[in-house]
């Protein structure tokens, strides 16, 4: 049936499974369910494997019009795969959001041309969609709720997020560089017309992951992240960051890292549309803890969010940041910054954003490894 | 909904069998699988008994991976005439025709040898003109061959412990898309276990006791090797003597995690390198966050925290037998209680 090239047809209905599905070192192959809610496959009494469904060292490999629920890790990990498309897939895990669901939704990591188009991605304990230390990726039509993260881009290059809801999640969009990993430098990543809203759900991610310590109510989130273009976005009633620009100090764990670049750069947020209720930031975790006794706001609390942080590499002669480094806020609806100056222990925050009122190029995805 | 099911589950089956043939058949130079284990002649006598035909080789490593508690028995067979390279570091270069082949099985009484024992599996791997092939034969209850099973199985074993308890516990036969879990390294299939210090230990052959390496180089089937003493040599876990605490936990996290995480293997994403040659700390896991372990990293923070287990990553993954939190994720169902306790005390003695 799986013969290079071929196309696995699933019928209607729910089929139950206690290991892991795997398949490797395929290629041109289409796995193709009856529809989203049609065909569902079910982890729920898994006793073997980690995920649900696992791909690697593959080449073109298509998975489409189905459902996998409830697997004790990652639903769908693909690893190594040139050449991967999810369309119309629902990844999820039935019931209350809870630390128990497994981490990850949809999970390409070292992939290259990753597509993901018209999912749904559920109650994930980590991220519903997350893309790591994977190439050329793009995002689109896909809806991410009831997660810690919705949809997260780590350590990748060339990446676009595009047309997506993510709500009701702890965090709606991630865009993160980490330390210690084997792609170490991610960047080039285009963030646009996409609903973010409502995301203030009580971050459930098991602690000691990276989004343990993302504070609900968080619209976009970019960690150390290089070349990232925010536009033309609705970001709404997230009521801690609209969007936050932080560097990896303010996650307060070690580097030990040598060649990891902590600092954001060229960074260009513009034509985006924000939007809050009149409410209180989180008052959970470090963070809360933070709003409450150093940022103070209130319920004021500004759109874009800025840790202050800065690489002294990339300050000209006159203490400014060079222009290609630079964190660029521009002609957003509604646009309120602070600079919470985190590297002095806060003691300047400053709602002026005169100094990052500037443009950058636009984000150019094509890369010559295609 | 049942017909449906068991039709679906019907072309998963035939997908994952296909996927084996494909692996395993389609070259037309590779010889077909044998339905039963005894149709290889790789035994003399009564099969069940395993003692080795003339070429067959039996051999033992210092310290091997955790089974569930199965032991094994190994032997490799290598095409006469041809030789194997002297190598310090990493796994034998096996020549093309090599079979390597491991049977595991428990004692009736870990205690007491001559109670008997059950024969669970033989493991072969294959080394063909196109990479390794690995085959599996599951032993009948009459325990007079083991025939060749693709699809997998789940059986149930009780055998008397060593101290003196009876244990009932699954044991899991894996399907044959899942040998390439472990044995993986830069996506080609790999055997794990048969390196220099590995090898480098005492075996009881037929006539007598002697240094496998040795053995092995009187034989005329390791090449180049240095002397013995300058050939490295791994600890054997649960013998103090042959190393320090750290040296047989290094051993223990080689052979039971470097398979898949090390710089080639499937476990890379993970930045996490618990190979014997591994350096960095960090690399090592100390201090160091997880990356995609989700609730894998039982609300701990770093991989390995000096001085203190029960906030290490690792020793949360190693305890456990819950698989989206166990670590081997395949191959067992029982926590390997002695390894566990070693790697504990190491990390308590840092």
């Amino acid at each position: 049936m799986v013969e290079n090239g071929s196309v696995v047809d699933l019928d209607e209905g729910t089929f139950s499974f206690t290991n892991s599905i795997s398949m490797e070192d395929k290629k041109n192959v289409v796995i193709r369910g009856k529809g989203m809610d049609k065909t569902i496959l079910s982890f729920k009494g898994q006793t073997e494997g980690a995920e649900g469904l696992r791909v690697s060292n593959a080449e073109n490999i298509t998975i489409e019009n189905m459902t996998l629920q409830d697997s004790k890790g990652d639903l769908v990990k693909t690893m190594n795969v040139k050449g991967i498309t999810f369309k119309n897939v629902k990844v999820e895990w039935t019931g209350k959001p809870s630390e128990k669901n497994g981490g990850y939704g949809l999970y390409p990591v070292q992939c290259q041309n990753v597509l993901i188009d018209g999912c749904i991605a559920i109650g994930a304990s980590d991220a519903g969609i997350y893309v790591g230390q994977s190439k050329n990726i793009e995002v689109k039509n896909s809806k991410a709720y009831h997660n810690v993260a919705g949809i997260e881009i780590e350590n990748s290059l060339y990446a676009s997020v595009h047309d997506c809801e993510a709500y009701e999640n702890t965090g709606g969009l991630l865009v993160f560089d980490l330390p210690d990993l084997v792609q170490k430098k991610g960047g080039f990543c285009k963030v646009f017309d996409n609903y973010i809203h409502d995301n203030n759900f009580l971050n459930f991610a098991p602690k000691g992951n990276i989004v343990a310590s993302v504070p609900d109510g968080t619209g976009i989130l970019l960690l150390a992240s290089n070349n990232v273009e925010v536009f033309q976005n609705r970001i709404i009633n997230n009521k801690s960051i609209g969007t936050g620009i932080i560097s990896y100090y303010m996650t307060e764990k070690p580097i030990n890292d040598k060649e990891y670049y902590p600092y954001p750069t060229s960074v260009n947020i513009h034509d985006n549309e924000y939007q809050r209720e009149s409410v209180r930031p989180t008052g959970h975790g470090r963070m809360g803890l933070m709003f409450r006794f150093k940022l103070k706001f209130g319920k004021d609390v500004p759109h874009i969010f800025y840790d202050g942080i800065i690489d002294t590499k990339t300050l000209d002669a006159q203490g400014n940041t060079v222009l290609d480094k630079k964190i660029c806020i521009r002609n957003n609806k509604n646009q309120s910054f602070v600079n919470i100056d985190a590297e002095h222990d806060f003691k300047t925050i400053s709602r002026d954003a005169t100094k990052y009122d500037c443009s950058l190029e636009s984000i150019k995805l094509d890369s010559n490894e295609k | 909904m049942k017909s449906k099911l068991f039709v679906v589950s019907c072309v998963l089956l035939v997908w994952a069998s296909f996927s084996f043939n494909s692996i395993h058949f389609s070259e037309n130079q590779a010889t077909a699988p044998k339905m039963n284990l005894s149709e290889y002649g790789f035994f003399v006598g009564k099969i069940e008994d395993q003692k080795p035909a003339e070429g067959i080789i039996p051999y033992s490593l210092n310290t091997p991976l955790f089974s569930d508690y199965a032991e094994k028995l190994r032997f490799v067979k290598i095409p006469s005439g041809q030789t194997v390279n002297y190598n310090a570091t990493e796994v034998l270069d096996f020549p093309v025709g090599t079979t390597i082949i491991k049977t595991f099985y428990y004692p009736h009484d870990f205690r007491d040898a001559s109670k008997g024992r059950r024969l669970m599996e033989t493991r072969l791997l294959i080394h063909e003109e196109s990479g390794w092939k690995a085959l599996e034969y599951v032993w009948n209850d009459e325990q007079t061959d083991a025939i060749l099973e693709v699809a997998g199985d789940t059986k149930e074993i009780s055998y008397v412990y060593l101290d003196g308890k009876k244990r009932t516990q699954q044991y899991s036969v894996p399907n044959l898309n899942q040998c390439k879990g472990c044995h993986n390294r830069e996506e080609k299939m790999t055997p794990i276990g048969p390196s220099v210090r590995q090898l480098n230990g005492e075996f009881a052959y037929q006539n007598g006791s002697e240094n496998q390496l040795i053995h092995w180089q009187k034989t005329g089937i390791l090449k180049d090797m240095p002397e013995l003493k300058d050939c490295p040599k791994l600890a054997v876990w649960n013998k103090p003597e042959t190393g320090s605490l750290e040296e047989r936990s290094r051993a223990w996290l080689d052979i039971n995690c470097a398979h898949c995480h090390n710089p080639k293997g499937p476990a890379m994403t993970s930045g996490l390198n618990l190979s014997i040659h591994e350096n960095n700390l960090t690399a090592l896991g100390f201090d160091k966050t997880p990356v995609a372990a989700g609730r894998g990293s039982g609300n701990r923070d770093y991989d390995i925290v000096r001085g203190n287990p029960d906030k290490s990553i690792l020793i949360y993954r190693m305890e456990s037998t819950d698989p989206g939190i166990m670590m081997p994720e395949v191959g067992r169902k029982t926590t390997h209680k002695e390894g566990v306790a070693l790697v504990r005390d190491w990390i308590k003695s840092l």
